[in-house]
């Protein structure tokens, strides 16, 4: 069935992780180490900050000047919004997410965790399993990050003591498992003096584990190792009834991105939610025909029938479609300064569709700290609550947890068109 | 961590669809769109997703370039000929119309006209009511683009607010806007000049001459290659030598430098990038070095 010239060549892809720690936790040097081990930063980047580090009176280069962007964040110090930083070993590709640890930033780090497959988070050897470092991985696991890398940071600064780093690790494994996160490994760093990063240095000869990059080189690249349904949110539908092509008078394309699953000619498919069913025709990239399409492939589909299809739509296998639902229960993220009112009618973004929706109920709205349910009336930025949103049409949807594509939405306030909410359905 | 794989895409593949898709959501969410077309390599690029993304249908945008009137001949005889090519429209808008509208004024004759591309844009903006911008600007390009969204919101001033901007989560992009504001996005803003390189040498993209090396008169000046032209005349004590460089980035004659090299096919460019020791603007822009936050300035001024 499947033509194997046809499929996407293979190298070690590309991966997505995100950086949670403090600015004291050392999380620009580590991305600064990354990035400088790795040969990614250029003479004149280099240059540049080696000139601003002697402004400020530094005696060694400060790498974590390489990840401080705007100029607000370099006059107060800290990093406040998400910055996206890009390296690559010859193997892999890899873009860091690097996001603030400030403690009013939990949207940052929602906003960031949202597209990584894989979290590092730091902790300062002297310090220890700290409140920040739970609200972090409860956000991650919140968000559905498959692998944690604990990173035991400053090892310098506690003489490479193995002691310190098992007691660490026995503290987070502690409460890890009350989260249920399952895929965490440890590993024990300088970033400032670059041991166990890229190259092993001879002070941390206890550990026998793999380097923290080359955790990141053997890391799986996709979301979830499990076989997941076909999800193929419509975006545009193409119809070129091009007068000077007879052949193309009749052309649809479905155009999208496969959000999860796969793809092959000939299967047998249902379109939501208005449940007419079909055959898949033709798998297209640009008017070039393949025989199947695979998890988050950009393509075009034809059907051999004519069915009415538009941006919104969800095309899936017909052995597996979900019901549509007018009301879903979620953990929401609110982004925005000016709080939820629960007079008020929102639009949710979920896939490519829009919905008007309003809050039913609010079940209860969660300390990230202490990780306690409280009661609430209403939400604040960087609130985190279980709650019921009614929908004016059905939508289309999973449990995040079975599926990120398909389980996550935004909330859009339309009077400023800006995107004040995150919601996770299940 | 389990030891079973899925299959994935490659990185480049990978990086495509992410593109495709954010194209076709422009598509889906904008009511009218245009596509930045300069000639340069990034929105080259641009052209051959925006094909592998609508093809066999007609993109659903005119391609536009705000032209200086200070580009290689090159560049813009390249930009025509790939429009007709496509058969899709161009739109050209020109910095020397706002001068003569008095919209420009130049400080003094020899100013750089680059930046005030962003008056020209926002004009031409209002002129045919785009509500959105498609441009190829990469996160890598400079620290001020390192926090840019990949639909970044503009108000009706053409500003970026770098400490109000929407937060963009998974894949579901906001590209709402009321009437008079506009998003710009930037479909390839997660690839490196590398990863551009490495698309333009898989698809086998033509790209304007001047990409590869050529011997051109130039004056060594504050470590950067100026270009001896009509614009950009050599001074009184100017050494001028013919020396053998490529253009990196093909922007305004007055602040684009070229680099040099032997590297006259993509395969030695790609070996030259792989292996480069300067990034990309900080060797061929003379605007970016005059401070170290200035585009992030001039982009709060409307700048792409």
């Amino acid at each position: 069935m499947s033509a194997p010239e046809q499929l996407p060549e293979i190298d070690n892809g590309l991966l997505r992780f995100l950086t949670c720690g403090s600015v004291d936790d050392g999380k620009s040097t580590l991305i600064g180490r990354l990035l400088f081990d790795s040969k990614t930063i250029l003479a004149d980047t280099l240059n540049a900050i080696e000139k601003t580090s002697a402004k400020r009176g530094m005696s060694a280069v400060d790498l974590s000047l390489l990840t401080d962007g705007l100029q607000a964040e370099r006059e107060q110090g800290i990093t406040i919004d998400v910055a996206y930083r890009y390296f690559s070993t010859g193997r892999r590709k890899y873009i860091i997410a690097d996001a603030p640890g400030h403690e009013q930033y939990t949207r940052n780090m929602v906003t960031a965790a949202s597209t990584a497959n894989l979290a590092i988070i730091l902790v300062d050897a002297r310090k220890g399993v700290l409140t920040q470092t739970r609200r972090h991985s409860y956000l991650a696991s919140l968000v559905g990050i498959p692998h944690l890398l604990v990173a035991v940071n400053k090892m310098d600064l506690v003489d490479y003591d193995q002691a310190v780093f098992e007691r660490i690790k026995a503290d987070y494994l502690a409460f890890a498992d009350k989260l249920g996160i399952k895929d965490v490994r440890f590993i024990p760093i300088s970033a400032l003096a670059g041991d166990m990063i890229v190259d092993r240095g001879d002070r941390l000869s206890w550990y026998d584990g793999p380097t923290l990059l080359d955790i990141l080189e053997n890391a799986p690249a996709a979301h979830t190792e499990q076989a997941e349904d076909f999800r193929f949110p419509v975006q545009f539908v193409c119809r070129p009834q091009d007068s000077a092509n007879p052949e193309l008078h009749d052309y649809r394309g479905f155009m999208g991105r496969v959000e999860s699953g796969e793809i092959a000619v000939g299967d047998a498919v249902t379109v939501l939610p208005s449940g007419a069913t079909s055959k898949v025709r033709r798998i297209e990239i640009g008017g070039v025909p393949l025989e199947r399409a695979i998890h988050e492939q950009s393509v075009a589909l034809l059907l051999e029938d004519e069915i009415d299809i538009s941006r919104g739509d969800l095309i899936v296998k017909s052995a597996e479609a979900p019901e549509p639902v007018k009301q879903i229960d979620a953990t929401v993220c609110w982004l925005a300064e000016a709080p939820l009112s629960p007079a008020r009618t929102y639009l949710v973004r979920h896939t490519t569709r829009e919905v008007k929706a309003k809050l039913a109920r609010i079940d209860y709205r969660l300390d990230v700290n202490t990780l306690e349910h409280e009661a609430a009336t209403g939400l604040a930025m960087n609130d985190i609550a279980r709650v019921t949103l009614k929908l004016a049409q059905p939508i289309v949807a999973d449990r995040y947890a079975g599926n990120r594509a398909t389980g996550a939405f935004i909330i859009i306030d339309e009077s400023t068109n800006n995107t004040v909410g995150a919601g996770m359905i299940g | 961590m389990s030891t079973l794989t899925k299959q994935t895409l490659s990185h480049l593949d990978w990086l495509e669809a992410e593109a495709i898709h954010i194209l076709r959501e422009v598509a889906g969410q904008c009511s009218n769109p245009v596509l930045l077309f300069s000639g340069g390599k990034d929105s080259i690029c641009l052209l051959r997703l925006a094909e592998k993304a609508f093809r066999p249908g007609r993109f659903p945008f005119p391609l536009m370039h705000i032209d200086t009137g200070h580009n290689y001949k090159e560049v813009t005889d390249f930009r025509d000929k790939r429009a007709a090519e496509l058969g899709e429209r161009l739109i050209v808008r020109s910095v020397e119309d706002s001068m003569a509208r008095g919209t420009v004024v130049l400080k003094h004759a020899d100013e750089s006209r680059n930046k005030h591309q962003s008056v020209t844009l926002l004009e031409a903006i209002e002129e045919f009511g785009f509500d959105a911008c498609i441009g190829g600007a990469r996160r890598d390009e400079e620290k001020a683009r390192a926090k840019e969204r990949i639909m970044s919101f503009r108000d009706e001033f053409g500003q970026w607010d770098p400490k109000n901007q929407r937060p963009e989560l998974w894949n579901l992009y906001n590209a709402r806007s009321h009437k008079g504001e506009n998003i710009r996005a930037f479909p390839i803003s997660n690839w490196t000049e590398l990863d551009v390189w490495q698309y333009i040498q898989r698809e086998q993209l033509e790209l304007p001459s001047i990409y590869f090396a050529h011997v051109r008169p130039v004056v060594r000046k504050n470590g950067l290659l100026q270009p001896v032209t009509e614009l950009t005349p050599a001074r009184p004590g100017d050494k001028v030598e013919d020396v053998q460089v490529r253009f990196r980035t093909v922007g305004d004659i007055t602040c684009t430098a070229p680099v040099e090299s032997d590297a006259d096919t993509v395969e030695k460019i790609l070996a030259e990038t792989a292996t480069t020791t300067i990034t990309e603007r900080g060797a061929t822009r003379m605007d970016d070095q005059t401070s170290e936050a200035s585009m992030e300035q001039r982009k709060k001024e409307g700048y792409f």
